[in-house]
């Protein structure tokens, strides 16, 4: 039996694959199939109605969506079945369908926050009529409260189920579904709790109609007025593609763009809401402290002090880069201070023990996110993904629920949304037969570590046990490097690629921090202790004031992600580019100018006076294979033979410690989301759930 | 008219006990392992043979859709699952034989699993039917303890027989919600194909039946295929139950023979109609679901599939709602799109909004409260609901207002005008009295 079949759509025959829908076959023909409830990503629940296409000869018109072609008949002399998607019968088909779902639509257009994208309104203009023949009251629907997130005007709801289809089959928590019957059916969350996902903002943009809006943007921008800037998100180490929507020097909204390789078209909740902390405790301008406080000063005076600063010694001297940190700025910070001789640089602030030695698949996702849905076994070695990567658990869960993927775990037992076998809460169950057990009879076994493992003091064996397993199990084959590392800061790849790391003899962030040094550079590192830094000058170079500005001495004011185009790359190893969607704050710059107008300063100028010349130098030289030579992809498989060289030699054995969780609050993560006010509401909802819970 | 030797539901009105014993003496469970002896095959080209038809209101010949189940059981278990949700308004057949004649339908769903290879059978009720759960429980209590059902049992066909309760929604009817219910799920049909002979309850191949499908099984295979077949004209062959409601002068059910003249069946079980043949004004012949007859069409009408599908209605349950000229058909019209509108699922677009909406203006009519325009209007939305939905609700709550309008579209206008009229002229007029 062939697995294709031909169909005569609108006169034109095609041969299509018998699994395709009808719908997709009528756009293979190049027709327009207009639809509410159908969702590529999601199941078929074909209840709107809309797609309904004519199909000669079948007593009804049919739903285009869930009809797949296989299931079609050929007619009976035997010739292609013949399927309209024009003329009088499916337009008063749609026509009709539409007129249904406008009834009792409030038509609310006017304050409606889906006017000018919203596929109701797009698709009443294309297949509605002019004027209502409905004169009785309309519907109305009491609102719902679904967290602080998404603001629901139920009347306006078409009962499409794709936020309830999304919530149970992507997001994993069945907590929103349809109550009542007929005219009274309302979708609601389960006793109107929030939903306890990471992924709900992506229920506002499945929304077809307004019913479901993002509360933080509410009334305060219309689609048309809007900057769109392709840009990528740091919130986390995935670089998921968005989208910055601004208005005038204001971030209005952040969406998803597709990006199949990363995040499909899905957005973590933090990554999509973060915005109101990037108008809020900005660094606006250089302070110095005089007399124990901080003063605004000019950046010339700042730069001086900094200057003065940097005069103590270059083995007096510890950098620290942070999460967020951009590769321009590590660069350009790593040229200057090597070119002062300064050793004692790290950009692991948490001392995880990868990436010493260089070697890049040793620290990347070699399997790349989207490779878990050809992997049949994974196994997660002290790592959370649905806090420290929310997008691309969904996609685990997406391999499992879809595919064969089995899921097993060495660490804190969480709900991942996903059933998955716990082989044990420390290191040790590396070195088990269980472990290998899990792995044994998988084609293409996936071993990832996450930053809780590396960050320990045995992260170095844990590392190499892991990928001594991968190697033992079949797990790095050709074709197919089934070992890696999920990150879970954006600004970590790219700083271990531009070489971040102490030199010979440098010191590492433990070491650094441990005091003893006069002049401590902090590159946008809050989330390290400074307690022990004493009477030690601080630079803290950063966008926001948090711990880091706090402590500082000398304060220089840099662009958030938002407000350059800088290179990120992910975990995978993906090189990227944000693009600058408004200006920097105030007196704020980019990064790596802060450290070449330095350099300038201190008489070490740095060869590049652009950031472009900069990314040169990054590139390398024509013909030059570097990390950064190429944009956009994934090495991927091609990580193999590094990999099967085996892991860094490391002292010590696996410890019986229990793996601590690496995030305590995956809405609290780093400067931008703690200046955030969404992310305070959602952090305390998700603290007040948890304490719900254990009380239970 | 059918004999009464020629009856299958001889305990239709409860005379005798529903019990085992009883109900062995009546006939029931007599020959059930020869029966099953002879395999699926004859057991559905018997059926086929009869020419039995489906009970339930679409008519889909029984032994046909039997034959639609995979050959061999393969990875998946096959199930038989007897529709009892009978809610259709006017219908009350499936009662009767659940409280009196228990037994004829659970050897029933013995024999036609073992038609489609199936050794598990869902008896899902309706939430209202009460007394015929208790009553059905027991009998099938008894079957077990006789051995006549269960694993190891004395016909030599391991099957298990489950009563599972609905909650009393019309829409858990329909074959695909009623599985989804019966899998713990909101009853709302699912998407066709597959359909449930490909992947049914719990996604395995399912048969879902109705009740009197089911019951009258065992007695047509005993007394053979062709003296099923005698009753009734070609293609709507074998007895019937006949739900009489309405203006009859002794409405009841009873057993007759497919094809009877509507005029017979009224003169000689119900006692004609209340104020004479020349009072009544127009029949629903098929439960609810299905359009109106008006009287001149029907009185010599056979009752049966295709005569009823030629005068543009349909025989669905055989729930015969007879209305006089005392009636207020819109009214009565109205009350039924009220009862589409409560008992949509609200899953798809058209049937959801349509049905409130069709209500809405049939209220307005019931009061004349209209514009003659509207008529067309409301005539255009149900084409709209009609044939646009999942499951057959839509066309169900369409086909009323549609008949209605076919048929009496004058009384309407008339309703409308008389609204209309300036007040003096209504003064002492009977609506204003009222």
């Amino acid at each position: 039996m062939s697995d294709t079949f031909k169909v005569n759509i609108d006169g034109q025959e095609l041969e299509v694959p018998k699994s395709h829908t009808l719908m997709q076959a009528c756009e293979e023909a190049g027709a327009e199939i207009p639809r509410f409830c159908y969702h590529e990503r999601l199941s078929v629940a074909g209840n709107c109605r809309m797609c309904l296409v004519e199909w000669e000869g079948a007593p009804k018109p049919i739903a285009s969506c869930a009809q797949l072609v296989g299931d079609l008949r050929p007619n009976r002399d035997g010739s292609a079945p013949v399927i309209r998607t024009k003329g009088a019968y499916v337009e008063k088909a749609r026509n009709g369908v539409m007129e249904f779902l406008l009834i009792n639509h409030p038509l609310d257009c006017p304050i409606c926050d889906q006017g000018g994208e919203c596929d109701l309104q797009d698709q009443a203009v294309a297949y509605g009529r002019s004027t209502s023949r409905y004169d009785e009251n309309k519907r109305a629907v009491e609102d719902k409260y679904m967290g602080p997130l998404v603001k629901t005007i139920m009347t306006r709801c078409i009962q499409c189920t794709r936020c309830v289809r999304f919530a149970a089959e992507v997001a994993g928590v069945e907590e929103i579904g349809m109550i009542s019957r007929g005219e009274s059916a309302e979708i609601t969350t389960y006793l109107e709790k929030s939903l306890t996902s990471e992924l709900s903002g992506n229920v506002i943009d499945l929304c077809p109609v307004g019913a479901l809006t993002s509360k933080p943007y509410a009334f305060n921008a219309r689609p048309w007025e809007l900057r769109e800037t392709s840009s990528v998100d740091v919130m986390d180490a995935m670089g998921a593609a968005i989208r910055i929507d601004a208005k005038g020097d204001a971030v209005m909204r952040i969406l998803p763009e597709t990006n199949e390789e990363i995040n499909e078209e899905w957005l973590s909740d933090k990554s999509r809401f973060v915005w109101d902390g990037l108008a809020r405790q900005r660094l606006d301008r250089p302070y110095v402290r005089r007399n124990g406080k901080l003063v605004p000063v000019s950046w010339a005076e700042a730069l001086e002090a900094t200057k003065s600063a940097l005069s103590v010694g270059a083995d007096q001297i510890g950098v620290v880069a942070g999460d967020l940190i951009e590769v321009e700025q590590a660069k350009a910070a790593l040229d200057l201070f090597r070119s002062l001789g300064v050793k004692n640089t790290d950009c692991r602030p948490a001392g995880a023990q990868y990436g010493a030695d260089g070697v890049r698949e040793r620290y990347i996702l070699n399997p790349t996110l989207m490779g878990v849905e050809d992997a049949d076994a994974l196994l997660l070695v002290g790592t959370n993904p649905r806090v420290e990567a929310a997008v691309w658990n969904a996609r685990i869960r997406k391999a499992w629920l879809w595919g064969d993927l089995k899921v097993a775990i060495i660490g804190e037992a969480a709900d991942l949304t996903y059933p998955y076998e716990h082989l044990g809460v420390s290191p040790d169950a590396l070195n088990t037969d269980a472990a290998r057990a899990f792995l044994k009879n998988a084609k293409k076994p996936m071993i990832v570590v996450g930053e809780a493992a590396a960050c320990r003091a045995d992260g170095a064996a844990i590392l190499a046990a892991a990928h001594n397993l991968a190697l033992e199990s079949g797990a790095i084959a050709d074709g197919w490097a089934g070992f890696g590392m999920l990150h879970t800061a954006a600004g970590r790849v790219g700083a271990l690629d531009a070489g971040f790391v102490p030199a010979d003899g440098g010191k590492a962030t433990a070491e650094i921090l441990g005091g003893g040094l006069k002049t401590f550079v902090l590159l946008g590192a809050d989330e390290v202790d400074l307690s022990a830094l004493g009477a030690a000058t601080v630079v803290y170079v950063g966008s926001h004031g948090d711990a880091g500005a706090t402590r500082a001495d000398i304060v220089l004011p840099s662009a958030a992600y938002s407000e350059m185009s800088a290179t990120f790359v992910n975990t995978e190893g993906r090189v990227q580019m944000t693009n600058r969607a408004v200006q920097p704050k105030g007196e704020a710059r980019e990064g790596w100018a802060i450290f070449r107008a330095l350099s300038a300063l201190v008489g070490k100028p740095l060869p590049y006076d652009t950031a472009d010349a900069l990314r040169a130098v990054l590139r390398g030289k024509e013909g030059e294979n570097t990390p950064f030579s190429g944009r956009g992809y994934a090495p991927g498989a091609k990580g193999v033979a590094a990999l099967k060289a085996g892991p860094a030699a490391a002292s010590g054995s696996l410890g019986n410690e229990p793996f601590k969780r690496t995030i305590a609050d995956f809405y609290l993560t780093n400067p931008i989301a703690r200046a955030s006010r969404t992310m305070a509401e959602c952090s305390a909802l998700a603290t007040s759930l948890d304490t719900a819970m254990a009380a239970e | 008219m059918l004999q009464d030797k020629d009856r299958i539901f001889t305990n239709l009105y409860g005379l005798h006990s529903p019990g085992l014993e009883a109900a062995k003496k009546r006939g029931a469970w007599h020959l059930t392992k020869e029966m099953l002896d002879q395999g699926p095959d004859w057991l559905c080209d018997q059926i086929k043979a009869s020419g039995l038809r489906g009970r339930g209101g679409a008519g889909f010949p029984t032994g046909l859709k039997w034959t639609f189940m995979p050959k061999e059981v393969r990875d998946r278990p096959h199930y038989l699952v007897v529709n009892a949700d009978e809610s259709e308004p006017g219908t009350c057949k499936d009662r009767e034989i659940m409280r009196h004649d228990p037994h004829l339908l659970i050897e029933g769903c013995m024999v036609a699993s073992r038609a489609m290879r199936a050794h598990k059978c869902y008896v899902y009720i309706r939430g209202e039917y009460i007394a015929e759960r208790h009553a059905l429980e027991a009998a099938v209590k008894e079957a077990y303890e006789a051995k006549l059902i269960g694993q190891n049992n004395v016909n030599g066909w391991d099957f298990d027989l489950y009563v599972h309760h609905g909650a009393g929604a019309y829409i858990c009817g329909e074959e695909t919600a009623l599985l989804e219910s019966l899998e713990g799920k909101k009853g709302q049909p699912r998407l066709k194909p597959p359909f449930p002979a490909n992947a049914g309850l719990y996604g395995c191949p399912t048969t879902v039946n109705n009740v009197e499908s089911i019951a009258v099984v065992p007695t047509i295979l005993r007394r053979g295929a062709q003296w099923f077949a005698g009753f009734g004209r070609p293609n709507n062959s074998g007895t019937k139950l006949f739900c009489i409601s309405g203006h009859v002068n002794k409405p009841c059910n009873v057993e007759e023979e497919m094809s009877i003249t509507f005029r017979d069946l009224i003169e000689t079980h119900c006692g004609g109609i209340r104020g004479g043949w020349e009072n009544l004004k127009a029949v629903i012949p098929g439960g609810s679901s299905v359009p109106m007859v008006p009287a001149e069409q029907i009185m010599d009408a056979y009752m049966d599939f295709d005569t009823l599908r030629d005068l543009k209605s349909g025989l669905g349950t055989a729930a015969i709602i007879v209305m006089d000229k005392q009636t207020d058909l819109i009214k009565a019209i109205a009350r039924l799109a009220y009862f589409y509108k409560h008992e949509s699922c609200g899953q798809c677009t058209p049937c959801r909004e349509g049905t409130g909406w069709m209500w809405r203006v049939m209220e307005r009519m019931v009061k004349g409260e209209a514009t003659h325009d509207e008529i067309d209007t409301l005539l255009d939305v149900t084409k709209q609901v009609e044939g646009h939905t999942i499951c057959a609700l839509g066309d169900a709550a369409a086909w009323p207002i549609q008949g209605l309008i076919r048929h009496f579209r004058p009384e309407i206008e008339e309703r409308i005008n008389r609204y209309r009229l300036p007040r003096a002229m209504v003064q002492g007029a009977t609506v204003a009295a009222e």
